[in-house]
C-alpha cells in the first residue's frame, strides 16, 4: 500500500494540488530539501500530461498519485488510463496534436530534472515512476 | 498562488509582470495577455517573472508561442529572470538557446540587439 494516495478529477486546477501534496510527503520522507522543487515540478509535469491524456481521450477516471515511502528512497507514481500512449496516442486524439506536444515536452523535462525515471505502457493505461533518495533523519 | 499580470510601456516597449504560478491551469491566462498585445500592436514585449514562483513546460510553451507571434510581426520578446530554479527549466529544455534572458527590466529595455 502507497504511504499516500491521491485521487483528483482530471481538471487543470488540481494538478496544483497533487504538487503540494507531493512536495510535502517527499519533504516528510526525508528527501533532500535542495530536490523538492524537482518533486514539485516533475510531479507537476506528470500529473498535467495525464490530464491532458485523459481529457483528450474522454477518459472520466481520475488520475492516481501514488506516493511511496521506502527505507532508502521515495517514490511517484503518476497513473493515467488511456492505453497506449507511448505510441503516440489513440487515433481520437491526432487532432490534438498540440496538447500532444505538450505531454512529450513534459516527459522531456522530467527526463532532464529526474534520474531514476520509468515510463511505463500497459493495456489499461501507463505510468510514470519516479524515484528519488532518502537520508535518514 | 494564483497568477498575476500587469502591463505597462517604457518606450516602445510593453512590460508584462508576471507574477504567482505559471501552469497548465495558469498558463492558458498568460497566452490570452500575450495574444492581446500582439493584437494590439504591442510587439516588443518584456516578460518579468521575477515574481513567478513556478513555472512549468506548459508555461513554456505559452512562452515560445508568444515569441512566435512577435517575431511575425518582427518583434522581439525578452525575459526578465534571476530566479535559479526557473532558470534551471529554461537550460535543461534548451530554451536558453531562444530566450535573450536579462537580469533586469531596465537591461531588457535598453537591449537592441
Amino acid at each position: 500500500m502507497p504511504t499516500v494516495e491521491l485521487l483528483f478529477s482530471a481538471q487543470p486546477e488540481h494538478v496544483r494540488t497533487a504538487r503540494l501534496v507531493a512536495a510535502q510527503v517527499a519533504r516528510r520522507a526525508g528527501v533532500d530539501e535542495a530536490s523538492l522543487d524537482e518533486v514539485r515540478l516533475a510531479v507537476g509535469e506528470a500529473c498535467s500530461r495525464a490530464v491532458g491524456l485523459h481529457r483528450n481521450n474522454g477518459v472520466e477516471q481520475p488520475v492516481r498519485v501514488l506516493l511511496n515511502e521506502d527505507e532508502k528512497k521515495f517514490s511517484i507514481e503518476v497513473v493515467d488510463e488511456v492505453p497506449g500512449t507511448a505510441a503516440g496516442g489513440s487515433p481520437d486524439a491526432a487532432e490534438d496534436s498540440a496538447a500532444e506536444d505538450e505531454g512529450e515536452m513534459g516527459l522531456a523535462v522530467i527526463s532532464g530534472l529526474v534520474d531514476d525515471v520509468e515510463v511505463i505502457e500497459g493495456d489499461r493505461g501507463g505510468v510514470i515512476r519516479m524515484t528519488w533518495p532518502t537520508v535518514s533523519v | 498562488m494564483d497568477l498575476s499580470l500587469s502591463t505597462r510601456t517604457v518606450g516602445d516597449r510593453t512590460i508584462v509582470e508576471v507574477g504567482g504560478e505559471i501552469d497548465v491551469y495558469t498558463a492558458p491566462k498568460l497566452r490570452e495577455q500575450l495574444v492581446e498585445l500582439v493584437n494590439d500592436g504591442s510587439y516588443h514585449l518584456v516578460v518579468d517573472m521575477e515574481g513567478v514562483d513556478f513555472l512549468d513546460s506548459t508555461g513554456l510553451g505559452v512562452l515560445v508561442g508568444g515569441l512566435k507571434r512577435v517575431r511575425a510581426h518582427e518583434g522581439s520578446l525578452r525575459l526578465v529572470c534571476n530566479q535559479e530554479r526557473i532558470l534551471k527549466i529554461f537550460r535543461i529544455t534548451g530554451l536558453t538557446k531562444v530566450f535573450p534572458i536579462h537580469t533586469s527590466v531596465d537591461e531588457a529595455v535598453a537591449a537592441t540587439d
